[in-house]
């Protein structure tokens, strides 16, 4: 990975401590873990046969326990003392570097390219490819987010509820006026966009935490109605027979008219999936292609400049309640694009599939990628959900190897992995920028 | 208002006050800056300085009182009625900050583009028309760099144009703030201590910037400072403020030999202050 000279990395790289101080913070890391695992792990507690409370001890795992965490204590500081401040002062050699930068140019449309030939190498594996759809719908939610917030620096906790909104206008409008999806995509988009725009309104006047906060009710609420508006809904049965989208008004199934059947080729259910999977990647390069243009247009740069300071727009003439209501509303239409597409690729939703959890893996992926960074933004998708599956054989320590490894990427990563901020107009060349200036916004 | 005066002055304020809960922090001030003068506001620490510079700017809506604003066309705008971006956009008043409120993690260039919304956002057809690259906005856009260019030229810094603002020194970054503030050709140009934390040779060249400013823009500046070499040295009228009411108004001249001003300034006790008080009126 590319390294430069980070001023922060290397002031919070610490110094090579003495014998007295590594042992004394191992004696405090022990006996924290002595005090959390003695009730966790030293006494085991069960309901006996009749009811009763039953325990017993396990005072020799606890004190392996202890010991381990003192010596993995030493190690970790021995580590930090001599390992890690080379490895964040010595940046690489500017040739390695200039390498890599260049190499890095070629990531994005390799990894594009090779998004385009999943479907051929992996033809026969359906899972792969139902993966792949399923990475890609991250990659275009995590775009959408990444307009309001890595561009306009306006935490939303609530983006599912466009997703929701996308989905349930495509299934409804599909089910009840028989509109075919070609026509409920832009619909699906426009109404998730008036959402956005009407949480917008009581939102522009706060901030930081307090919009989170807000933005995440809202998602709740979207949930909530869904889940009770029973009439219009279905509640939590949610609707089922939304109708699968065709290929440009000629069905993908095995009949006459069927689009197997018009071209002469053997019917196959793959066909369908092949499908989808080209279909959100023509929707999620939609979402990336509109916000690159977006960026280097003036409401792009008065998004950025949001996030940078606000007070300073305002004293521009910039009419910030239109700027962070067009954020928003530009990011819930391609959060209900989005959305419109899970419909019509599961056939059924119901609220089930648009809590919270929704929500803040979406922000994860933009947190994760570098806020601001596209091709950020789609490796982090891919390594969240893809990582998701890869751990999906550890079962219970899935989630414990996935939060340990977001910690560690953001110790040595914090402001994600692609930090830099590459500039929307230029004089004599784009250098990109870095990520220490660039401000992550405060609501 | 009479012919002659909406031709002379840009700025009439007329009776402002401005108070915070029980606390006065500007009390029934007037003053006019005059179209094409560098106007001073001087005075001790929270004399209320910069909250005139906030009411002006829309960031307080005063208490009491009017601020006027004449453009060189002789329309009239009442800035304690505006929106603050409204004040910019329409009304054409730029101001720049104490601290210096870049934006930081931009280009010098970008700097200047942002401060070009308004026109660009037109010329993109409300993003539009920009989205599909219509070639006229092509050329606006264009026009607004060869405009930032020109600016940057100004004060030297072309060759950092694709820098990060936060990366700039200090003098640059302030230097930077006001040609982005001119970058929204504004009538009126607000500063608020622009030599702040400037040494010597810099409050030099902040002196060769702003008369440029005014003499090849026609601009007018209307300028908080407390640094004297720049206040006399350009201000073509100075108007002295110490707890929130003006004490003292003139031309360099004057305010350098005015009693009252000095008694504000030196921090007279009490019975001298009052002694020069009243041998001044």
């Amino acid at each position: 990975m590319a390294r430069t000279t980070d001023p922060l990395a290397r002031v919070s790289a610490a110094p090579v401590h003495g014998v007295a101080f590594i042992l004394k913070k191992s004696f405090i890391s022990a006996l924290v873990a002595l005090v959390l695992f003695s009730l966790m792990i030293g006494i085991r507690t069960e309901a006996g046969p009749t009811g009763q409370l039953i325990y017993w001890t396990r005072f020799g795992d606890l004190a392996m326990l202890v010991v381990g965490v003192f010596a993995g204590s030493i190690l970790v500081e021995l580590l930090r003392g001599s390992i890690k401040p080379p490895a964040f002062t010595s940046s690489m050699p500017a040739s390695v570097s200039g390498t890599f930068n260049k190499l890095r140019r070629f990531v994005a449309p390799a990894l594009l390219v090779f998004t385009f030939l999943v479907p051929v190498i992996f033809y026969d594996q359906r899972y792969i490819l139902d993966l792949g759809i399923l990475v890609l719908t991250y990659v275009m939610l995590g775009w959408g987010l990444n307009v309001v917030v890595g561009l306009a620096g306006l935490l939303d906790l609530g983006y599912v509820a466009f997703y929701a909104v996308g989905a349930y206008s495509y299934a409804l409008l599909a089910t009840t006026f028989g509109l075919s999806f070609w026509v409920c995509l832009p619909l699906a988009g426009i109404l998730a966009a008036f959402w956005g725009v009407l949480l917008g309104f009581p939102v522009l006047r706060l901030r930081g935490d307090y919009l989170a906060i807000v933005t995440l009710a809202f998602g709740e609420i979207i949930r909530l109605i869904l889940l009770n508006w029973q009439k219009v809904t279905g509640g939590p049965n949610g609707i089922t027979g939304i109708p699968r989208p065709s290929f440009f008004g000629i069905p993908l199934t095995n009949t006459e008219d069927g689009l197997a059947a018009k071209l002469g080729i053997a019917f196959s259910p793959t066909h369908r999936v092949v499908f989808l999977f080209y279909l959100i990647l023509a929707l999620a390069l939609l979402t990336n292609w509109v916000t690159i243009r977006l960026r280097r247009l003036p409401i792009g740069r008065a998004w950025e400049a949001l996030r940078e300071d606000e007070v300073a727009c305002r004293a521009l003439g910039i009419n910030t309640t239109k700027t962070k209501l067009t954020a928003f509303a530009t990011g819930a239409m391609f959060g209900g694009f989005a959305g419109a597409f899970f419909a019509t690729r599961q056939g059924f939703i119901s609220p089930e599939s648009f809590t919270f959890q929704e929500s803040a893996l979406v922000l994860a992926i933009v947190v994760l990628g570098g806020m601001g960074s596209q091709l950020g933004v789609a490796l982090a998708a891919v390594a969240m959900i893809g990582g998701f599956e890869l751990f999906r054989g550890f079962e219970q320590f899935r989630m414990l190897v996935f939060g340990s490894a977001m910690v560690l990427l953001m110790i040595w990563r914090p402001r994600g992995l692609i930090g830099h901020r590459a500039p929307t107009v230029f004089l004599e060349k784009p250098t990109e920028l870095s990520s220490t200036m660039v401000k992550e916004g405060h609501g | 208002m009479n012919t002659r005066a909406t031709s002379t002055d840009i700025l009439d304020v007329t009776h402002l006050s401005m108070r915070f809960g029980g606390i006065v922090a500007v009390n029934d001030l007037s003053f006019t800056a005059k179209r094409g003068d560098i106007t001073a506001l001087i005075g001790p620490n929270g004399a209320g300085k910069t909250t005139v510079f906030n009411c002006i700017a829309g960031f307080y809506k005063p208490t009491t009182g009017m601020i006027r604003l004449t453009q060189n066309d002789g329309r009239e705008f009442l800035l304690e009625r505006l929106l603050d971006y409204r004040i910019s956009k329409v009304a054409k008043v730029a101001r720049t900050f104490q601290n210096i409120r870049l934006f930081p993690g931009m280009t010098a260039l970008e700097n200047l583009m942002v401060a070009q919304h308004n026109p660009l956002m037109r010329a993109s057809g409300y993003s539009f028309l920009g989205l599909i690259g219509a070639p006229g906005f092509r050329r606006a856009e264009n026009r607004a760099i060869e405009l930032a260019r020109y600016w940057l030229d100004r004060i030297g810094l072309t060759s950092r144009a694709d820098d990060a603002a936060g990366s700039l020194p200090y003098g640059d970054q302030r230097r930077l703030e006001i040609v982005r503030a001119m970058c929204s050709e504004p009538a009126l140009l607000c500063l608020d201590e622009p030599a702040a934390g400037l040494n010597a040779r810099e409050s030099e060249e902040l002196n060769t910037l702003l008369l440029a400013i005014r003499k090849d823009h026609g601009t007018s500046v209307l300028l908080i400072e407390h640094d004297m070499s720049v206040v006399m040295g350009i201000s073509d009228c100075i108007f002295v403020l110490d707890h929130g009411v003006k004490i003292a108004s003139g031309t360099p001249q004057q305010i350098r030999n005015d009693p009252k001003v000095i008694a504000a300034y030196l921090g007279a006790d009490e019975e001298t202050a009052l002694k020069v008080m009243e041998g001044g009126k």
